[in-house]
């Protein structure tokens, strides 16, 4: 059926339902949004398409031609809920629910954006503006099809869905390795060269044979005198042949394993790069081990694979295709005996690539997870031991051993039957040509020197045969590992760098968060939040833990991206700058501090590799670090991060609070600098950190808020949005939030401050607030 | 940074002390390099028996040469990082292992517990740390002879 002009914009809605949907609705009536739902009220699969016009929420029925109607009233609210993988949104007017439909969480998404289009028609209602226009954003051109997420411009295939998918591998993974290929193609071609000379060279021996027999051997068996200059001329040939073989074979293995040695290392390297240029969210969602091995062993396999397996390979096929070529122009018949068994072997091959592809795929997976068990439990060995979980965990790897022995033993069954079966057919082979060439001489169609050539030739064709097969294996293993690079190198960071970067000259400092919304898969985090940050002001984060603060923070250093509303630097949004550009300006100092395995020195100048001794030593001591690294048996050089010198929570702390100091950031960001060491130390940092904030926009998350008492303006945050705002003293006058947190930890200072009293016999370390107090004064 | 005139000396006990230009007093007084492996003779600082820092010396060309003996006096007596010349053999391959080496303090032996003890520095120094904590250095492998480079590389 043809649809005349479109009357309400069906276009958006999914193509099997449009035919329908246009008896039932009202040409003026225009469709703003659809929901397709896939649950009943008892939770069976039944789709129903849930649509939203300007005047009624229709529920369209697969079964049924009476459909349901609702309609939108400014009372009317919609409320989504989700438990248990169900979601559920539910249509309340005056507050009674009408009416609740359910859905997988798969839909989530789209429900969620059908919610935020119907509110913002019932806004535009109360609003008391026309509902005509521009509420039709609904498109279907920038939504994903299957998923119904949507998809961004200038992206072709939805990056949701593409995720989800998969297919099982195929060999054509390989081919995507051209691309590392492409830079070596000269001594590709060289090499291949090489081969089918080599190849041409080893096949000159078994031809020689012929002659030897008929016109040596033969005739001196007939009584005729063998001459020796014949016989050593063919003997040289024979010769010649080998020498010249092994040559040839020299130099192609040389130059071709080379190449592919270096293949692997590009791969290895492109692929490291990669995954530094992908997003927090990658990260978080993989795990370690998985992501080591990926690139250690999958890269590993590949490189054996080119440099052995794939030469191997092509050697092979040669030297059939030339063994074929000669054996029928020697005698056709015979050569057709003799290629007989082939075909057998390749249905062969066929069969058993099936079984061996999902085996090594799962070979491969089950041996990530025996490394994750290792990554997982050697850095947390402290938790492992503190809990007496040692055999816990010995039991873990070693359940995941059996795994992976069992998995391999499945596989190897099949394969264990397959080498010998392929020797089978290649005796049987072997026989029929015996049987055949002797009924051929006895027939005189023959002489017996092509028999005996035949033989000989076959006699190499057959083992080739067989180690061909048994490519079919590490083939299998080279495709698995290659999809799961490429898994790493296709996959687009979700914090994509702008096609035309914008270049930043000088920054003021000043960030504008507008409506910005964000979610972490489909549980929303930040909700609708707007905050001005005036260059050079401290903002000090408060709230309660799960309340957004450090969201709000990996935004604004764009380990992700919003997923509504934008971020503004100077008033240019965040996401036209190149992210590398944007991140220079931006010092970060994290609860936990992270230091690389290298020499003090190194980490301060991990921002700023070049920085002179005088640099690293000036933010040393404006860092108040300086002392300490003195102290050191080496200093400066001496040897931190892992295995190194044992460094304490605030001598780590201040190393990074120097490597924030030293690249000069004109943002400045405190998640938790302090939280994690005693009030002494914290004095210290708090020392350090001072000389850090002066003059830079500054964002500080704390837990203890008289840390914040220098900030400017406090932001108080509760369930992903702002609360309040202001500084400390109107925050408390106002008696709201903030004043809330303030008396609830002043009360647990008092208590604690009592307890102390009545226990003189404890030393006295937590003087908390007195002590933050006095501490300008010993700033220099 | 100009350095302002001040005693640094030994005082009969053999403890170190250090009278400022302002003529502050300080006794036991300790001098260290604050890059003793990539630049020795850049940023030298003198601490007191706290450990807090009382004069920074960005260059040991700026001071005086009588000054300069005393401190490079210090620190000889403080700083113990024997520089490796020659490894003259090794007992095995494999670790643990016992190395007859040459350094600039004399010929020794130092026990290689294990590789991860040989430790690359910035730049192309090696740092070795012997079984009993002892730290020797390697300030460039590239200038060793090619005898003490092979069987370094047992290691590497």
């Amino acid at each position: 059926m043809t649809l005349n002009a479109p009357p309400n914009n069906l276009f958006g809605l999914p193509i099997e339902w449009r035919e329908r949907c246009v008896f039932n609705f009202h040409p003026t009536d225009n469709v703003s949004a659809s929901l397709e739902v896939d649950l009943d009220d008892n939770l069976n699969f039944t789709k129903s398409l849930l649509i939203l016009s300007d005047q009624r929420i229709t529920l369209g029925v697969d079964t049924s031609e009476n459909w349901d109607f609702w309609p939108t009233s400014p009372k009317n609210t919609l409320i989504l809920t989700d438990h248990a993988g169900v979601g559920s949104l539910s249509l309340y007017v005056d507050g009674e629910r009408v009416a609740v439909w359910r859905f997988t969480l798969g839909r989530l998404a789209a429900a969620l954006r059908f919610k935020n289009q119907f509110e913002r028609q019932q806004n535009k209602v109360i609003a008391g503006s026309d509902a005509d226009e521009s509420i039709s954003s609904y498109s279907s051109d920038f939504v994903c099809q299957d998923c119904q997420s949507p998809i961004s411009v200038d992206i072709d295939e939805c990056p949701v869905c593409s995720e989800k998918e998969s297919i099982p591998t195929s060999t054509l993974t390989l081919f995507k390795l051209w691309r590392f290929a492409r830079p070596y193609h000269g001594q590709l071609l060289l090499g291949f060269i090489l081969t089918l000379a080599a190849t041409a060279a080893t096949l000159v021996p078994p031809y020689l044979t012929m002659p030897l027999m008929d016109d040596v051997l033969i005739p001196y068996q007939n009584g005729v005198h063998i001459d020796p200059v014949i016989v050593s001329w063919y003997l040289l040939g024979l010769f010649g042949a080998a020498f010249l073989a092994w040559g040839l074979g020299w130099i192609k293995t040389y130059i071709l394993s080379l190449v592919s040695e270096r293949i692997g290392a590009d791969l290895r390297t492109a692929t490291y790069e990669h995954l530094m240029q992908l997003s927090l969210e990658y990260f978080g969602g993989r795990r370690t081990g998985d992501l080591i091995s990926r690139i250690g062993n999958e890269t590993d396999r590949i490189n054996v694979f080119l440099s052995l397996h794939l030469l191997d390979f092509a050697t092979d096929v040669l030297m059939i295709l030339m063994t074929a070529v000669i054996l029928i122009s020697i005698n056709p018949a015979l050569a057709i005996v003799t290629l007989l068994p082939l075909p057998f072997i390749a249905w062969l091959i066929h069969i058993v690539r099936e079984r061996l592809r999902t085996g090594f795929e799962k070979i491969d997976r089950v041996w990530s997870e025996v490394t994750n068990i290792l990554a997982d439990t050697i850095p947390g060995i402290r938790v492992v031991k503190a809990f007496a979980q040692e055999h816990r965990e010995a039991q873990r790897f070693n359940d995941a051993n059996k795994h992976n022995l069992s998995v391999n033993d499945r596989l190897n069954r099949i394969w264990s039957l397959f080498g010998p079966t392929v020797t089978l057919m290649t005796e049987i082979g072997l026989l029929v040509v015996w049987a055949f060439g002797i009924w051929l001489v006895s027939k005189d169609k023959i002489t017996v020197g092509v028999l005996t050539a035949f033989l000989a030739y076959i006699g190499r064709f057959y083992t080739r045969l067989d180690s061909m097969s048994r490519i079919v294996s590490s083939t299998q293993k080279a495709a698995a590992g290659a999809k799961r690079i490429f898994e790493i190198l296709d996959h687009v960071s979700s914090v994509p760098e702008p096609s035309n970067p914008l270049p930043i000259h000088t920054v003021q400092g000043r960030l504008t968060l507008s409506n910005a919304d964000f979610r972490y898969g489909n549980r929303s985090v930040i909700r609708q939040l707007n905050l001005d940050i005036q260059p050079g002001e401290m903002i000090g984060l408060v709230g309660h833990s799960g309340s957004g603060k450090s969201t709000l923070v990996n935004l604004i250093c764009r380990f992700y991206d919003v997923s509504e509303g934008s971020i503004a630097l100077d008033g240019v949004d965040i996401r036209q700058f190149s992210v590398s550009d944007y991140r220079r300006n931006i010092g970060l100092v994290l609860q936990e501090p992270f230091l690389f395995f290298g020499t003090v020195s190194d980490n301060i100048a991990y921002g700023k590799p070049h920085a002179t001794r005088d640099e690293i030593v000036a933010a040393a001591r404006a860092a108040h670090a300086h002392e300490f690294i003195l102290r050191m048996p080496q200093g400066y050089d001496s040897l931190v991060g892992e295995r190194g010198q044992g460094l304490s929570g605030g001598e780590r702390q201040r190393i990074s609070i120097a490597r924030a100091l030293l690249i000069n950031p004109h943002i400045l960001i405190l998640d938790e600098a302090t939280s994690s060491v005693d009030t002494e130390t914290e004095k210290e940092i708090q020392n350090a950190l001072d000389n850090l904030v002066r003059g830079r926009t500054t964002i500080a998350i704390a837990h203890r808020l008289s840390t914040l008492r220098k900030a400017d303006r406090l932001v108080v945050m509760d369930k992903g949005q702002i609360v309040e705002v202001g500084p400390h003293d109107a925050l408390i006058a106002a008696q709201g939030a903030y004043w809330r947190l303030y008396e609830a930890q002043q009360r647990q200072a008092q208590i604690e401050g009592a307890v102390l009293r009545e226990s003189p016999s404890m030393p006295v370390d937590s003087k908390g607030e007195s002590t933050m107090a006095q501490s300008p004064a010993k700033d220099r | 940074m100009s350095i302002q005139e001040f005693v640094f000396d030994c005082d009969a006990l053999g403890h170190w002390f250090y009278v400022s230009s302002q003529g502050v007093r300080h006794e036991q007084v300790s001098v260290v390099r604050a890059f003793p492996v990539v630049a020795p003779n850049e940023g030298v600082a003198l601490l007191d028996a706290e450990g807090h820092e009382l004069l920074w010396i960005a260059y040991l060309e700026q001071l005086s040469v009588e000054l300069r003996n005393k401190i490079e006096q210090a620190l000889r007596q403080r700083e113990f990082m024997p520089c490796i010349l020659r490894l003259l053999s090794v007992s095995s391959v494999v670790t643990p292992c016992v190395w007859q080496i040459e350094t600039d303090r004399g010929n020794t032996t130092l026990l290689l517990n294990g590789e991860e003890d040989i430790r690359r520095l910035s730049g192309k120094a090696l740092l070795v740390t012997d079984g009993y904590g002892v730290q020797f250095l390697i300030r460039e492998l590239a200038q060793m002879d090619k005898q003490s480079r092979k069987l370094l590389d047992w290691f590497l």
